[in-house]
């Protein structure tokens, strides 16, 4: 585990590999990518019992990338962490490279799921904790969700049963970064209160500040402290975080930036 | 047909231990058995599709071989994404169980109609179509299933349908059609439930002259391209028999399969059901009447293909 700042070195070099991807491959959802990468770097530094060298290991904590269009972060961080080389990173999106442009369970270790079509990932996350049980498993499955994706029905038929089963070894956290693709998120469905909709379903709940290590390290490790219930963290983001140009702007969930905004980045990230 | 998969899934348990049951909120009684034997690996996921084949996938993704079970009609139009990306597209051990396939729930209407559902699930890559004939190709579909799981579709009937077999057939095997008559004239390849009928077709032309072997074609994939390659290669006609639409279902796939072999002598002849909703009021028997499929009027239609090409026996 680092301290607060190393997290913050460590992210900010993931920030410009994410914007880096971005500019290379040309692909979008650089605002989504962003938002999130806090809460993924401080997953696989500190809070998920993995091994880059034994990644089928069965007794592996679980994350799920249910927001599978921001898996330049999932790459970044996986390839720092040694699950892959990161000059493979240079191949990302071309053709035949074995990094595609949404996460797919046939890609490289230390990716779980296949995710791109959103609404999928918490019910995964659902049987894997169920799985668990059976088996007599002592993992935990952590899931990461997009604000928009919550618009998904499968996400409350998910977000219903887990508590009916006390899945206290699930941990659901929601990238709350107010946007998706076309509008601001509380216009186009009311998602708030979103901590008060998962409490009343029956789920533990916090509520944090998604890119602020002192909140995001207690909140994960707070995972299968209530024994009855499974955990819902509601991070609020930024789109666009780390960016000052990027930051809750949505024209950055699809432009690619120009050679001229990513020294820019690197240049506001200090690397 | 649910009776003997129930039963017999309850005993496959004992013996696999990674088997897991979960149900659509249906089944209530049926699964008492199972429940009270393995009541940690039994799971109600209530009135929500989408995330109960989710949820299998999650768990065969942690080495649990998971059968899911509701009404064939909700098992497959509403999640079919889920199927397609959890299921086939990770290769996930997972049996996906339509009960009441075809016309079975005929009287509630064509909500619960499932004349479709072949034609989507063959299409998904590296999923499996099975079709059983009746209640002891169903325990022989399941026995074969859990010795090499894999992405399976398991349509059933419902419950009573005729007995084609007198026990679990020895030499079932998921891709292999069955031959349940013999013939000379020609073949009929029935799929399901529809296996039956086309015994009973056969019976009524043999006494026209006509002698048909019939096949009980449960795997509609893979298919059983000997079995295929023998009937188009020896038999002037071959038909297909299903409950199912004439779009893209068990007489589509052999349609496919027949004309990328040009250079094979047989010709096909379809006994499908038109592209329609069965929105009349009445049950199976009435919905197949008003569909043309009972035994005078198929029959006939066999009778009819021969004369048309002076092809009799």
């Amino acid at each position: 585990m680092s301290t607060n700042r190393l997290l913050e070195e460590f992210t900010a070099q993931v920030r410009a590999k994410v914007v880096s991807l971005s500019h290379d491959a040309r692909t979008p959802h650089l605002g989504s990518s962003l938002s999130c990468v806090d809460i993924i770097v401080a997953l696989y530094d500190s809070i998920l019992n993995v091994d880059p060298k034994n990644p089928e290991d069965p007794n592996r904590d679980r994350f799920i990338l249910s927001k599978g269009h921001a898996v330049t972060t999932l790459y970044a961080v996986l390839a720092q962490k040694g699950f892959f080389k990161p000059e493979l990173l240079k191949e990302f999106n071309q053709p035949g490279s074995p990094l595609p442009e949404h996460p797919s369970f046939w890609c490289v270790p230390g990716v779980e799921a296949s995710t791109g079509s959103l609404g999928h990932g918490l019910s995964l996350g659902v049987g894997l904790a169920l799985s668990a049980r059976v088996q007599k498993q002592s993992f935990k499955t952590y899931v990461l969700l997009s604000d928009g994706e919550c618009n998904e029905g499968s996400v409350w038929e998910a977000a219903l049963l887990a508590p009916a089963h006390k899945l206290s070894n699930l941990c659901l956290i929601v990238d709350f970064n107010k946007w998706q693709a076309t509008g601001r998120s509380q216009e186009v469905t009311a998602l708030e209160p979103l901590e008060e909709k998962f409490a009343s379903f029956g789920w533990g709940t916090q509520r944090i500040d998604g890119h602020d290590f002192s909140q995001i390290l207690p909140a994960l490790q707070a995972c299968g402290q209530d024994s009855e219930k499974p955990l819902a963290i509601i991070a609020d983001t930024i789109k666009g975080k780390g960016i000052s140009f990027m930051e809750d702007d949505n024209n950055w969930h699809y432009r690619i930036p120009s050679e001229g905004e990513l020294l820019e980045a690197y240049k506001e990230l200090a690397v | 047909m649910r009776n003997a998969f129930a039963q017999e899934l309850t005993q496959l348990a004992l013996e696999n231990s990674k088997t897991v049951l979960l149900s659509g909120d249906i089944g209530n009684r049926l699964f008492d058995d199972f429940k009270s034997q393995n009541p940690e690996r039994f799971f109600n996921c209530g009135v929500a599709e989408a995330n109960m084949v989710t949820m299998a996938a999650g768990m065969a993704m942690n080495g649990l071989v998971p059968v899911l079970y509701t009404i064939a009609s909700f098992m497959i139009y509403r999640p079919f994404e889920q199927i397609r990306i959890d299921i086939a597209y990770h290769k996930l051990p997972v049996l996906i169980v339509g009960v009441g396939g075809g016309l079975s729930y005929a009287s509630n209407g064509p909500t619960h109609h499932t004349l479709e559902d072949i034609a989507v699930m063959r299409s998904l890559p590296g999923m499996q179509v099975v079709c059983p004939g009746d209640a002891w190709e169903v325990r022989a579909a399941l026995r074969d299933f859990l010795s090499n799981p894999q992405p399976t579709y398991l349509r059933l009937g419902k419950k009573g349908e005729a007995l084609v077999h007198q026990e679990v057939p020895s030499d079932f095997s998921i891709g292999k059609a069955l031959k349940v008559r013999e013939g000379y004239a020609g073949a009929l390849l029935a799929v399901g439930n529809m296996v039956p009928m086309a015994l009973e077709m056969a019976e009524v032309l043999a006494q026209e002259g006509i002698d048909l072997a019939v096949y009980s074609f449960h795997t509609v994939k893979p298919l059983d391209d000997a079995v295929l390659r023998h009937c188009f290669s020896n038999y002037a006609w071959t038909f297909t028999l299903e409950e199912h639409s004439c779009i893209g279902g068990f007489s589509s796939a052999i349609a496919e399969w027949l004309v990328d072999r040009p250079f094979l002598p047989g010709k096909l002849k379809r006994l499908a059901f038109a592209d329609r909703f069965i929105a009349e009021t009445g049950g199976q028997s009435y919905a197949r009447e008003l569909s043309g499929f009972t035994l005078p009027s198929l029959s006939l239609i066999v009778q009819e293909t021969f004369a048309s090409t002076h092809v009799y026996a």
